[in-house]
């Protein structure tokens, strides 16, 4: 009996091509969002509130994943901005090979922001990289205030954490507090905008994006 | 749920290192798996008897390291288990640490037979 020593990630071809799309991106300026919430938390809803004031010369491209139908794509492609819908068939995350895929038709010299729609899952899409330079995770008000503590991995790998459906609030047992001091128990440098369908914190949400554009258009901000 | 894909990557990874060791049996595998890994270890035992069945990895053993979550602190160098989610240093009191195990994902080691 003797022992191999292997320690690789288990994940390692993953790893591999989102090291490479994240290379790409580099070179191009791109900046590039993970969007990860559980089902119906507000991900499609957030998107379209955004499309309808981006400015039209930043110019964006959105990737959004489910298990099944093309709903989501429909749904924001009325901004005219390009769109594709990944459809997994069963798989709960994308994948960097599912990105690499949908991105292949279009020139990374057309766009400066990427912003992907995972499929809605607090778990699964934590583990997988797609070469992006943020995770952002949207809590709606609607799910517990215990998500940070309960699912803590996503929490943690999220730079931004959106608190969505806050217009809700007056009608809903939803301790706000107690949601924003869970998440930055688990992360304590986690930033949060509350947002709402009604367009509550959508500017200071896009301020947020602009404001990441610029740093990896001007070099400073360069994704690890 | 994507504890059978982790399963399936495992294995690929696996039929590729049995190339570099023709003749050599694959008894035991290990994987590390920390906590903040996103992986149910319960799912990941359950997935991999599922997918080895009937295959050439039948026999093959999983055995799995689980990793607790730890922390440094950049200011007093304070390495510490982050219990209960509680990561200011317990030193000094410093709130923003830095994780520095529990985020694993990987695999260890394989045990042959020759």
């Amino acid at each position: 009996m003797s022992q191999i020593v292997v320690e690789k990630k288990v994940l390692n071809e993953n790893q591999k091509l989102a090291a490479e799309l994240r290379e790409k991106f580099r070179e191009h300026k791109i900046l590039v969002v993970n969007i990860i919430s559980s089902p119906g938390s507000g991900k499609t809803t957030l998107l379209e509130r955004t499309l309808e004031r981006w400015d039209k010369s930043k110019r964006v491209v959105l990737l959004t994943g489910d298990l099944q139908t093309e709903n989501d794509a429909k749904r924001l492609a009325q901004w005219g901005f390009p769109v594709k819908q990944i459809i997994t068939g069963g798989t709960c995350h994308l994948d960097a090979k599912m990105i690499e895929k949908h991105l292949a038709d279009w020139p990374l010299d057309s766009f400066d922001l990427l912003i992907i729609e995972n499929v809605g899952n607090l778990v699964c899409p934590t583990s997988y990289d797609l070469g992006e330079h943020f995770k952002v995770v949207i809590l709606s008000v609607t799910e517990g205030e215990d998500k940070p503590l309960k699912y803590p991995g996503i929490f943690v790998k999220s730079e931004l954490m959106v608190l969505s459906k806050v217009d809700l609030l007056p009608y809903v047992p939803f301790d706000a507090e107690l949601a924003k001091k869970n998440a930055r128990s688990v992360h304590p440098g986690i930033e949060i905008i509350e947002t709402s369908i009604k367009g509550d914190g959508v500017d200071q949400w896009t301020k947020w994006l602009e404001g990441k554009l610029s740093a990896v258009k001007s070099g400073e901000l360069v994704s690890a | 749920m994507h504890e059978l894909s982790i399963v399936s990557s495992v294995l690929d990874q696996l039929d590729e290192l049995k190339k570099q060791h023709e003749g050599e049996r694959f008894t035991k595998v290990g994987l590390r798996v920390g906590e903040l890994a996103g992986v149910d270890v319960d799912c990941l035992c359950f997935g991999f008897e599922c997918v080895v069945k009937e295959t050439h990895w039948e026999d093959l053993v999983l055995e799995i390291e689980q990793v607790p979550r730890r922390q440094r602190c950049p200011q007093c160098g304070e390495e510490f288990r982050a219990e209960n989610w509680a990561t200011a240093c317990p030193k000094c009191g410093e709130a923003e640490t830095v994780i520095i195990a529990g985020e694993e994902l990987q695999i260890a080691y394989v045990e042959v037979e020759e």
